[in-house]
Order: C-alpha cells, then sequence, then structure tokens
C-alpha cells in the first residue's frame, strides 16, 4: 500500500490523552492513517503526573518520557514539537491546521487533544515575575531553581496539585504555606475529616496552611514578587508564588473554528465533535456535561476514541467514577466516587487514630457509591470495583471498612450460592 | 490460748505448705488439698486422693476456689453507718443497738439470719446466743430455702432428721432414681460418682425425675419430665402399685413402722391408676409403668432428692411420700437402697445438727418440756427461749411489719435469694437497725446495713463443716487473715460480752465451741433419758491436737470406748447406715408412714400470669455469685442471666432466641436472655437462681418468686410462681469490655468479671439517635476517646476500641439488631483483651480489632465448655475433626475437656452430634 493513498490524520496536542489515543489506534489498525502530531512543548510525551515525583527529586525528567522521539520515527509518525510549533489554526473547510510557525498539514481526520490550561487567577500582580502554575515541565525546573536561593513559597490553592507543589517545595528546604479558599484542603477529593487528617499531617512535615482565605494583591518590587496581602488584612512574605486553582479546557482553537463548544469542546460517545471528521479526548473536552482533570477517564477516552478512528466503531464511552490519588510519599490518599454522600445516601467511618486510618464508605440504596480512604489505601481500587459494579454491600456493611480481604470471602460465598436466602442466614447467625 | 493470738496470725510467711480442708461450695463436701503460699497470698487447689466424699476430684466451682481469693473485692475493716471503724466501736454498736431494742420491746424484735455456709462453731454460738441467752428463737438461716422441708420430713418419719444412706451406697444400688435434682450441674461429683457406677455396671438403671431435661438426663435409662408439684401423685401412684403388686415388706413394716393402712387407703384414694397418675403429672403411661416396674422388682434402690422436691408448699409431703415407698419395701439404710436427700450448702447438714433453725432448740432437741430443761441446764441458763421462732420467710414480713426492728445477716444475701425478694429489700430497708457479717465489700444486702462486720472467709476460717451423708470434716485456715476479718464466732462471742454474757461464751479457738457441741450432743442421750440420733460425745474431750488432725468422720460417733482411736474405729464401721435394723427416734422406735393427698401448688396460673417460673442453680456459680463470679473460666459457661423457654411458647410469646425477655410476675419483675430449648417443657420457664444486682441490674430471679411456703417447713415455694413473659425490645444492644470496671447505668446491664479484664452486656429499649451519643450519654460508661472506632449510624453499628501500647483498654460494640453481622462474636474480643503483655498483639490482630474476627493463624478458642481445664467451643470441635473422633473420652485425652469434674462431658456429647 503506498503512503499516499492512506488518509491523514492529524493530532493537536502531544499530551497523554492524545498519545494513549494514537497508542490504542496503532494497536488495534497501525496502518490506516498517515499520523501527524502538533506538540506545544519542545518535548516527546512525558507522564505529567509525576512532575510532583521529578519536584521532589524521587523522579528524573527521563524516567517520566512516555514517547522519546525515536518512538514516533519508529511508527512512522510526524512529529512537529516546540513552542513554535503551536497549532494556531484549524481551517475546516479544506481540512488542514496551521502552526504558529506557519507549518501546515492537511487532515482526513482530525484529533484535538489541546488539554486545559491552568487557571490564572484575576488578581492584581499576577503577572509578577515568579508568579507560575504547575503544569508542565518547565513549571517544574522554575521551582527547582527558586528553592535553591529563595526561602517563601506560598501556593494559591489546596487541591491535588496544589499540596504535591508544596510537599515538594517544602521538601526542597522552602517555607511554605498553603493559601485554600474553601475552609477545607483538597475539598474536592476529600471529605473534611480526612482532609484535616492531611493538613494535621502536612503540618507536621512544615507546611503552613491558611484556610478560608484568599488573596487580594500579589505584592512585588523590581518586577518581582515579594508578598501577598490576604482578604484577612495581613500580608506573608513570598518569593515564588504559584497558582494551583485548577485548569480550564483549552478549546480556543476549536471555538475560533467554530466547533460546538460549551465549558469543553462537545463530544458524543464515540469522542466524535459536531464535526464529524473532528474527534477530541482528554481535557479540553465537555461530555454529558462532564469536563475532565484526572487521567483514568482520559484513558477510557483514549480507547473508545481509538476504536472509532480505526473504523470498528463499537464502544461507547461513559464516565465512570473517578478516584483520586495523592502522590505525597508517606501519605495515602484514595477516593472515588460521590464520598460526600448524596440526600438518601448513608455513610459509615472508621478511624484508628494510632495508625492515622480514616476510611468512609457512603452507601446508597445497599450499594457502595463513594468512599474516601486515608492513611491505608490499599484496598482502594477494590473499593472503586465496588462502586463501579453496584454490588449489593448488605451482607459485608458491618466488614466494609475493613476492606477486601474480609468482604470479598464473603461476597464470593454469596456469588457462589445459588440459593438467594444465603444472604438471610448470614444475617441471622447468633452470637455466642 | 487466748482470743487475741486465735484471731492475729503469724509473721512467718510459708511458701509451700500442704493443707487438707474442705470445699466450700455444696453439700457433697469434698476434701481438698491446699498447696498454700503464704507471701503470694496464692493457693493451688487439688482434691484430697483421701476424702471419702471425693476421692481427689473437685468440679469446676471446687477447682477455681484459688481464683477466688483476691482481696480487692473483700471487707477489710468494720464500717458504722457507712464510715469505716475499729472492733470495739463497730462491736459496742452492734451491743448497745441490740441491748435497747431488747430493752424496750422485748427478745423477739431482735433476730439473725445465718447461713449453711458458717461452720459449725458459728452456728452453735449463734444459737446459743439467740435461744440461750438473749431468749428468742428468732434465728433461721437461708437452709430455710434448701432443707427445710427434708428436716421435717425426716422428723415425721423417721423421729429424727436423719439420712439413713450414705454415697458408697451408689455404686451398690442397682436402681438409682434423681428427683427434683440437677446433679451434674449442683452436685457435680456425686453425679460423676453415678456415671462411674453405671460405666462399671451398665445393669444400673437410672429415672431421673425433673420437670426439666437437664444434663443430668445424660445418663438417664429414663426421664419423667412431669409436671411442676406432681411429685407426691407420683410416689402416691408408686406405693399403690407396690401394694397392688403384693410388693410391699411385710416384715418390715410389721416390725419397725406405724400408719401403713392410712398410707394405703389416702395412696389408692389420691392415685388410683397409673392412667390418673399420667395424666395429672403429664407423664406418658408407658413411661410411669417402667418407672413403677423398676421400683417395684429392684430392691436395691436409691432415691436421691434435692431442691425439686423440697422448694414447695408441698415440700414435706413430697418427702414423705418417698420415704413411703422405702419404708413400704423396708428399703432404708441398707446398702444401697434408701432414701437420700442431697443438701445444697457445705455445712447445712452443719446447721442442723446445731439446731440453728427457728423450729430447732439445739443437737437435735426441740421444743418440749424434757429438752427445754436439758437444753437449760447444759447451758445454764434461765433465758431459754420457749418456742420456736420466725422461719425465713415469717421473719421478713415481721421486720416488714415493724415487730422485728434489729437483724444480723452473716454470710448470705437474701434481698437476692429469698422469695418476693423487693419485699425482703424494702422490709431492710426499713429495719431500725441492721448488722451484716460479710466476707465481701459489695452485696446486695451487705449495701443495706448500718454496720457492716468484716468476716473470715473460707480460705481464713476455722473449724468443723458437716456433708450430705453426715460426714464431719474439718475447714482449716489456709492463709491469714484478710486485713481486720475475724471469725463469725470470735465476733458474736464480743457481743455476747458486751451483752453481759462472758461466763458462757468465753472461747479461745474454734475447738473449744465445738468440744461443747459435741458434749451437748451427748448431754442426756441415753435410752433412758432421750436417745438421740445425733451424737459426737467422743469429741467432746478432743484435745487441740486431735481437732486440728481430725479425719473426716461419719456421725453417730459417741463415746464408748476410752481413747478416740478406739471411738473413730467404731463410729467408722458402725455409722455408715441408720435404721437397718429399725431403731427410728419415734416413742415407740417405729417409723412413721404419713398419709397424703396430691395438693397443687399454692398459686395457679392465670390469663395475666400464664406460665410457670421455675428456678435453679447453674454449673458453674454459686448462690449469688460473690465468690465464683470473681474467677474468670466460672463465668463463662453461662455469662448472662437468662429464661429457657419452649419453641412452642416461644413462638406464642414472640420471643427470639438470645433476645431479651422481661419476666412479670405479681411480686416482680426480671430481664434476661432467651434461651429456647425442647429441655424445658411447654408452659414452664426455667430461670438461674444467681445473680444479683452487683452483676445483673435486672437479673435477680428472688424478685419474681412466690413466697408461698411450705406450712410445716417454711420452705418456699421457688419452683413454682406463675409468670408472664414479653420481649424486651432492645433498641441497643452490645457489649463492652474493659480492663477498668465501668458505672454503667444504662437499662439492662451484666458484669462479667475477668481475670484482666471485666465484661459488660448492656441494653436499651429507648431509640437512640446515634449509638455514639448513647455511649457517651446515657450509658454511664466513662470512657476514654478511642483510638479506633468504627460508626455506622444508619445502619446501628457502633464499635470502638482503646489502644494504647498495643494493649486493649477496653473495645465496645453496640448494634441496634441483634444480627450476627452486627454485634461481633465476644470469646475473641475477649481473648484479645485477656492479653496483658503488649508483645502478645501485633498489628495483625489490633488493626483489623473491631471486624471481631481472628486473623488466620490466630487461636480463637469459642466460648469455654470445660471450664476446668478452660477449654472452648471451637477447641474441642477442632479436636474432633482433627483426630475423628467419636467418644467423649477421646476428646478428654486430646484436649483435657471433661477429665476432670466431667459435668461439661454432656455439652462435649453435643459437639460430638454435630
Amino acid at each position: 500500500m503506498s503512503q499516499t493513498t492512506k488518509p491523514k490524520l492529524v493530532v493537536i496536542g502531544n499530551g497523554m490523552a492524545a498519545m494513549k489515543t494514537v497508542e490504542e489506534l496503532l494497536e488495534s489498525d497501525p496502518h490506516r492513517y498517515d499520523i501527524t502530531v502538533f506538540g506545544a512543548e519542545p518535548y516527546g510525551n512525558y507522564n505529567r503526573i509525576l512532575l510532583s515525583n521529578v519536584l521532589t527529586g524521587e523522579t528524573n525528567i527521563d524516567d517520566i518520557m512516555l514517547h522519546d522521539k525515536a518512538w514516533y520515527k519508529r511508527h512512522n509518525i510526524t512529529l512537529h514539537c516546540g513552542d513554535h510549533k503551536k497549532v494556531v489554526h484549524i481551517d475546516r473547510k479544506n481540512k488542514h491546521v496551521t502552526s504558529q510557525d506557519n507549518t501546515q498539514a492537511t487532515f482526513d481526520t482530525l484529533l484535538i487533544a489541546t488539554g486545559s490550561n491552568p487557571f490564572i487567577a484575576p488578581i492584581k500582580g499576577n503577572d509578577l515575575d515568579g508568579v507560575i502554575a504547575f503544569r508542565d515541565i518547565t513549571d517544574v525546573e522554575t521551582m527547582i531553581n527558586y528553592s535553591q536561593n529563595k526561602q517563601h513559597a506560598v501556593v494559591l490553592g489546596g487541591g491535588l496539585l496544589g499540596l504535591e507543589a508544596a510537599n515538594g517545595l517544602t521538601q526542597k528546604g522552602m517555607q511554605v504555606t498553603v493559601i485554600h479558599k474553601s475552609g477545607s484542603i483538597l475539598n474536592r477529593q476529600l471529605d473534611t475529616h480526612a482532609a484535616q487528617l492531611l493538613q494535621t499531617e502536612l503540618e507536621k512535615r512544615g507546611v503552613v496552611f491558611l484556610v478560608s482565605t484568599q488573596v487580594e494583591e500579589i505584592q512585588g518590587e523590581n518586577g518581582h514578587v515579594t508578598q501577598l496581602a490576604l482578604d484577612n488584612q495581613h500580608t506573608i512574605p513570598c518569593d515564588l508564588f504559584i497558582m494551583a486553582i485548577g485548569v480550564k479546557p483549552n478549546i480556543g482553537l476549536a471555538k475560533e473554528a467554530g466547533l460546538a463548544s460549551n465549558r469543553g469542546i462537545i463530544v458524543n460517545d464515540t469522542l466524535q465533535t459536531y464535526d464529524p471528521s473532528i474527534y477530541a479526548v482528554g481535557e479540553c473536552i465537555e461530555h454529558r456535561g462532564d469536563t475532565f482533570g484526572l487521567v483514568a477517564p482520559l484513558f477510557d477516552q483514549a480507547k473508545v476514541c481509538a476504536n472509532h478512528l480505526a473504523h470498528h466503531g463499537v464502544g461507547a464511552y461513559r464516565t465512570l467514577p473517578q478516584a483520586t490519588k495523592l502522590k505525597i510519599t508517606g501519605i495515602f490518599v484514595f477516593s472515588a466516587g460521590q464520598f460526600n454522600g448524596t440526600p438518601n445516601s448513608e455513610s459509615l467511618t472508621f478511624e484508628d487514630t494510632n495508625t492515622g486510618a480514616y476510611k468512609k464508605c457512603v452507601v446508597e440504596n445497599n450499594t457502595l457509591i463513594g468512599v474516601v480512604l486515608y492513611g491505608d489505601t490499599q484496598d482502594g481500587l477494590w473499593y472503586q470495583q465496588l462502586i463501579e459494579n453496584k454490588i449489593s454491600i448488605n451482607a459485608i456493611r458491618p466488614l466494609l471498612a475493613f476492606g477486601k480481604a474480609y468482604c470479598q470471602p464473603l461476597l464470593d460465598e454469596i456469588n457462589n450460592s445459588t440459593q438467594p436466602h444465603q444472604q438471610n442466614d448470614l444475617a441471622t447467625e447468633i452470637p455466642a | 490460748m487466748s482470743l487475741a493470738t486465735a484471731a492475729t496470725h503469724t509473721p512467718v510467711l510459708a511458701t509451700d505448705k500442704k493443707i487438707n480442708t474442705t470445699c466450700a461450695y455444696c453439700g457433697v463436701g469434698c476434701g481438698i488439698t491446699a498447696h498454700v503460699n503464704e507471701k503470694t497470698r496464692t493457693v493451688d487447689v487439688k482434691g484430697d486422693m483421701h476424702h471419702p466424699a471425693n476421692f481427689g476430684k473437685l468440679c469446676s466451682k471446687g477447682s477455681a476456689l484459688g481464683e477466688t481469693l483476691d482481696l480487692s473485692s473483700r471487707l477489710l475493716a468494720p464500717e458504722v453507718n457507712g464510715k469505716q471503724t475499729d472492733w470495739e466501736t463497730a462491736l459496742d454498736t452492734v451491743a448497745e443497738r441490740f441491748s435497747s431494742i431488747i430493752k424496750e420491746h422485748g427478745p423477739n424484735a431482735v433476730a439473725i439470719y445465718g447461713s449453711g455456709q458458717l461452720l459449725t462453731e458459728d452456728y452453735y454460738v449463734a444459737n446459743k446466743l439467740m435461744k440461750g441467752f438473749i431468749g428468742t428463737a428468732n434465728i433461721d438461716t437461708n437452709s430455710r430455702l434448701c432443707m427445710a422441708s427434708a428436716v421435717v420430713g425426716h422428723k415425721r418419719a423417721f423421729g429424727a432428721d436423719t439420712v439413713p444412706n450414705n454415697y458408697d451406697d451408689l455404686h451398690h444400688a442397682n436402681l438409682l432414681v434423681i428427683v427434683g435434682s440437677n446433679t451434674a450441674w449442683c452436685h457435680p461429683i456425686i453425679f460423676g460418682r453415678i456415671r462411674a457406677a453405671k460405666e462399671a455396671d451398665p445393669q444400673l438403671k437410672i429415672v431421673v425425675i425433673d420437670p426439666r431435661k437437664t444434663n443430668t438426663c445424660d445418663i438417664a435409662d429414663l426421664h419423667l419430665p412431669l409436671a411442676i408439684g406432681s411429685d407426691v401423685k407420683l410416689f402416691n401412684g408408686l406405693l399403690h402399685h407396690l401394694h397392688t403388686q403384693d410388693a410391699l415388706d411385710h416384715d418390715y413394716i410389721n416390725t419397725h413402722t406405724n400408719g401403713i393402712d392410712d398410707a394405703l387407703v389416702a395412696a389408692q384414694n389420691d392415685a388410683n391408676s397409673i392412667a390418673d397418675v399420667a395424666k395429672y403429672c403429664a407423664l406418658s403411661e408407658q413411661d410411669v409403668t417402667t418407672f413403677y416396674d423398676w421400683f417395684t422388682r429392684t430392691p436395691k434402690a436409691m432415691t436421691l432428692f434435692s431442691m425439686g422436691v423440697k422448694q414447695s408448699t408441698s415440700g414435706v409431703d413430697k418427702v414423705n411420700s418417698i420415704i413411703n415407698c422405702h419404708l413400704a419395701t423396708g428399703r432404708v439404710g441398707k446398702q444401697g437402697a434408701g432414701p437420700f436427700s442431697l443438701t445444697g450448702q457445705p455445712n447445712a447438714m452443719g446447721g442442723r445438727e446445731v439446731g440453728g433453725l427457728a423450729n430447732q432448740l439445739a443437737a437435735h432437741m426441740d421444743f418440749n418440756e424434757g429438752d427445754l430443761d436439758r437444753v437449760a441446764r447444759f447451758w445454764q441458763t434461765d433465758n431459754l427461749a420457749q418456742k420456736p421462732g420466725l422461719p425465713a420467710v415469717s421473719l421478713f414480713d415481721e421486720i416488714d411489719k415493724g415487730n422485728v426492728k434489729a437483724l444480723w445477716v452473716m454470710a448470705t444475701n437474701p434481698v437476692v435469694s429469698l422469695p418476693n425478694a423487693d419485699k425482703v429489700k424494702a422490709a431492710i430497708e426499713k429495719c431500725d437497725f441492721v448488722v451484716v457479717s460479710d466476707c465481701v465489700n459489695k452485696g446486695d444486702t451487705l449495701d443495706l446495713a448500718h454496720v457492716k462486720l468484716p468476716a473470715q472467709g473460707w480460705s481464713e476460717k476455722d473449724g468443723m463443716v458437716t456433708n450430705s451423708e453426715r460426714r464431719v470434716s474439718r475447714q482449716r485456715r489456709l492463709l491469714p487473715p484478710a486485713g481486720e476479718a475475724k471469725p463469725d464466732w470470735w465476733i458474736m462471742t464480743q457481743v455476747a460480752h458486751k451483752l453481759g454474757f462472758e461466763k458462757s461464751f468465753n472461747y479461745g479457738c474454734s475447738a473449744d465451741i465445738f468440744k461443747e457441741h459435741a458434749a451437748l450432743s451427748a448431754f442426756e442421750n441415753t435410752p433412758t433419758q432421750k436417745r438421740r440420733d445425733f451424737n459426737i460425745g467422743a469429741l467432746a474431750h478432743l484435745t487441740d491436737a486431735q481437732y486440728d488432725a481430725f479425719m473426716p468422720t461419719q456421725w453417730p460417733i459417741p463415746h464408748i470406748a476410752d481413747t478416740l482411736e478406739e471411738n473413730i474405729a467404731y463410729a467408722n464401721t458402725h455409722s455408715t447406715h441408720f435404721f437397718t435394723q429399725g431403731g427410728f427416734f419415734t416413742p415407740n422406735q417405729k417409723a412413721n408412714f404419713i398419709a397424703l393427698t396430691t395438693k397443687k401448688p399454692q398459686n395457679a396460673p392465670s390469663a395475666n400470669y400464664p406460665l410457670i417460673l421455675n428456678t435453679g442453680r447453674l454449673r458453674d456459680q454459686w448462690h449469688t455469685m460473690t465468690r465464683t463470679a470473681l474467677s474468670s473460666r466460672l463465668n463463662q459457661h453461662k455469662s448472662e442471666p437468662f429464661v429457657e423457654v419452649h419453641p412452642n411458647d416461644a413462638k406464642k410469646y414472640n420471643l427470639q432466641a438470645h433476645e431479651l425477655a422481661t419476666l412479670t410476675t405479681q411480686w416482680g419483675s426480671m430481664v434476661c436472655r432467651v434461651d429456647i430449648t425442647t429441655t424445658q417443657q411447654e408452659s414452664n420457664i426455667f430461670v438461674p437462681m444467681h445473680w444479683t444486682n452487683q452483676y445483673a441490674n435486672k437479673g435477680r430471679m428472688g424478685a419474681l418468686v412466690n413466697p408461698a411456703v411450705d406450712a410445716l417447713s417454711g420452705q418456699p415455694e421457688c419452683k413454682h410462681t406463675p409468670v408472664n413473659i414479653t420481649p424486651f425490645a432492645q433498641a441497643v444492644r452490645g457489649f463492652i469490655l474493659s480492663r477498668e470496671p465501668l458505672d454503667l447505668t444504662c437499662e439492662y446491664i451484666v458484669k462479667i468479671s475477668q481475670d484482666t479484664y471485666y465484661r459488660y452486656e448492656v441494653a436499651s429499649s429507648s431509640t437512640p439517635k446515634h449509638l455514639k451519643n448513647w455511649l457517651a450519654h446515657k450509658s454511664g460508661a466513662n470512657l476514654n476517646p478511642p483510638t479506633q472506632e468504627l460508626n455506622d449510624p444508619q445502619a446501628g453499628i457502633y464499635r470502638a476500641a482503646n489502644i494504647t501500647n498495643n494493649t486493649v483498654n477496653y473495645i465496645v460494640c453496640l448494634a441496634n439488631e441483634f444480627t450476627a453481622p452486627k454485634l461481633p462474636d465476644r470469646p475473641y474480643l475477649s481473648s484479645v483483651i485477656a492479653h496483658t503483655q503488649s508483645t502478645e498483639l501485633d498489628q495483625k490482630v489490633l488493626q483489623p480489632l473491631l471486624t471481631g474476627i481472628a486473623p488466620i493463624g490466630v487461636e480463637d478458642t469459642g466460648k469455654t465448655v470445660c471450664a476446668c481445664f478452660n477449654v472452648g467451643e471451637k477447641t474441642i470441635l477442632n479436636t474432633i475433626k482433627k483426630h475423628s473422633l467419636s467418644d467423649y473420652k477421646q476428646v478428654g485425652k486430646h484436649c483435657q475437656a471433661g477429665t476432670n469434674c466431667g459435668s461439661c462431658v454432656p455439652e462435649i456429647k453435643i459437639l460430638l452430634a454435630q
């Protein structure tokens, strides 16, 4: 088969969602497309999830590279990467894209995976030097540089990324303060109790927390941040200000091309946009009202999307309950599902102050709908499966907090039994 | 010996002293060899190989005596009105108050209520003080609840309170009829001997006559579950059957008895046919026929009877209905043949010998002219009580009415054990002056006392006791007294002195008292003066050394030779049986048949109280648990008060197994755990007698029991009270295991003492918002914050534990429904908190503690079955499975269970059957 007869697939974005899709596609139908990839960072595809570990020094950049440039070559993929290769225009009518340096590529099918941009709070002084986000390798390198000769780091946002940054910078020897708008850190991933446990643990490690606090102004000298004015009338010194208050889908390019977008690029269950020749995956999309920030759903999207790109035409994407993991050494946090409950849900908790373990299971209609694990997250995936598979936890409820080792044998027993009253037997067994 | 030396101890402490003594519990009177370490105050208890009652065996309770000697629950100093004081002050208070009440209201305004657990010497002093010098016969004891009907029955038939046979006869009988006795649990060593006899001679027939299918039925060839209170009908029927079968021993009857004709007529009128008997007793005709046939054709027949016979408004008649059958067949006092009363307490017999009941005078003498004169001369008193005093139930009625104003209770707990116990409690609360002598520092009766006197306990006392077969044995001091504790006799003599009777109570030691008691038994005890069965005259001149070394001997022990050795030798050959050749203690020396008509129990069931309440003992507890509840292993067999209910009744009254139920009678109420069992017959329920307010806030069965008494013996009808039963809805249920005792205040509380911790069973009927809040605010438990907590409010599960340095300080498990997954297994969690060494527990055990499930590799023994060797149910089941066992003896070989007292053998058999 001659190359020129192949349909052209252009991929905008060289991140994890994009390349996972390409990888899946290569696996199922390696020769279908001529593939061209545009990436705005000067690297191959790397594992963004591990940036925190690069910051703490537990991992170096080479270790987080998923696909080096040789890989693209090996698979006959044309890679355009670097600042100037950022795609600036999509011409849907003529089916080609143009990069900043005017590189053009025509497509039969386009995959948009432009990801998201860190949200930069509209605070006066946000343009000063020393005000950064925590998004890519460059940001990590900046932080490492500051830690070598500056003292005061302030992280805005006590979310996953913010806490990982705070922990990394503390380990690098900086005095770190986390400023969080809500009263409870990691409030999208943890219930208030687990959050308090986590805060206490990080405080022990030297991180200072200012919760229910906002920054009014970023103040500086000579164009560089020096201190922050807070809404509590205090000011605190600041040499490095890291904004980690979330991301917003990067939809500028798609919008400009007239693709239907809301918060993200709107896709259907096959990850197809309103333009049948254009697909989108990852943090730039909006699917059934959801946008995305964690890696697991991106990978699921990649699988479904690749399947359709390969013209297999099966598989529909559904957002599954998402699990959270915080990557701070020695701290184990896991949450999944609706851990803050619903109006009809019930919750059970287990806590061991000696080991520092805390578990919360949220139950509705005898199934697990959410879980928060702090300290002992070993069974996180098992809980997630219970949530996803909607397994009745009636018979194991008193043991639910003690995890797989105690519950699974009982569930297996019930499963293996064809008699529906087995469950009742368990419930009426008498004590000594 | 001076008083001072009698009551103090030598400072040199021995570390291994071997002392033979007698068990503190039931009337079997087992010999014990104690290895005593005075320094550590520990006693290692073994059966005395040479004691004729037990030949080295001991039951679970006896084996655990060494575990009940802890000083923490002991009363160590006298108290007056709640304040600790010295003996002088306390005794002055007692003497002054008694004295002033006697002066103002007469001697009948004071009373002593004693116990079958006092030693003979204590009894003697109490009896002499009250009847001889204060001048009232208001001295009664808890023996009134135990064998008063046997005393009267014996006296009616034999002219004296004589037990004609002995334990050895069990090994010679061909038929053993056990009536109203769960011998397996209440007299385990006797039961062991019966089991051994049965195994040695499979032809030996055993008939158990009991409304309940107790563990005693384990070895029965025939069980007659008769209707409660129908015994007279059954034995009248037997007498009539013997007559119609021409099985009467006419020679014996003619030579040795009075009144056969009237008795036969009465029996015929009362129980004319087996069909009538079977119907009345709710038995099958075939079973009745079998029993009658076996009795008719077995000359070597013994009838053993206990509380099921005696605790009845027709208790005396029941005793005589049994004796009638033995007299009619000449089977009295012969090897392997005779009626045999099993007494409940270690020294009920000693009390009977002393005369320590209100309707006895002294030393088997009564309130008749001759005896009154004789005893007055012996005691050299002109103030002897001239008529019987108040028996127990009436005594507390008179206290309630205000006619008796001063009460001295010794070594017993009437607030728990007497019928209509709530009224008894109210009466004591009203009483002007209450003295309680006891060895424990808390008790339902003790708590009501104005004066508390610390008495020496079993391990400290020194004296004599008599068992069910008339065998007098020494109970010897093992340990120095606890704190200021004194012998009961010493306490009473001091009061006697202060009342002005120094000369008559001038005893230096217990031997002095015993010798006087022996002398009284022989005083004018001749055919020409007053011939009495009880004669231990040979012991009136014991030296202190002879008293100390006294070997267990059956009475009579008359003074017929010069030396003690000769007299004992005579007793050992002549005192095994009474009446073998007649010689009864009636005026014409013939035994009396009693003409009997069956009477119904006093209070019939009604629409409001449709069931019949039966009460009784458990295997591993003794009376009101003041001592046995201190032993960890004894508390495991049955750890909560419970009610046994037939499955049909359970259905009828909406009761579920292991739920709680409220029992209500016209007299009081009780809350306890439901045990559904076919061993119980329909319309009857059974509760154990033991629990007190100290261990169960709603478990006092005495409150339920009707105050009906036998008109002749005054013994209460503890086995038949109309009762109602309803479910106790538990909105909260659970248990707390705690190293520290807790002051709980919730609706239902049972406290179970273990070696290193306490277990509390708790329940409440009002629904709390959150179990956690209930624990904090309603339970009364004032616990430190937990280190582990499982909280599922909507499912009604709350569990918490406090663990510091790998030591578990407490575990709480609460639930709102009684299902296994919600409340974990108690034995496993108990085994974890029982660890005291922190190194014994690792995170593998501690982290999943609140699952209540043993991690793989950690032993879970299950609930205790064998209390002697502390072997659990799961261990036994595993042993059976592992070695494919089919016989209880094999189980014993592998894991020791059932090899000591054997009382758990029936339970092991049930496990084997699984």
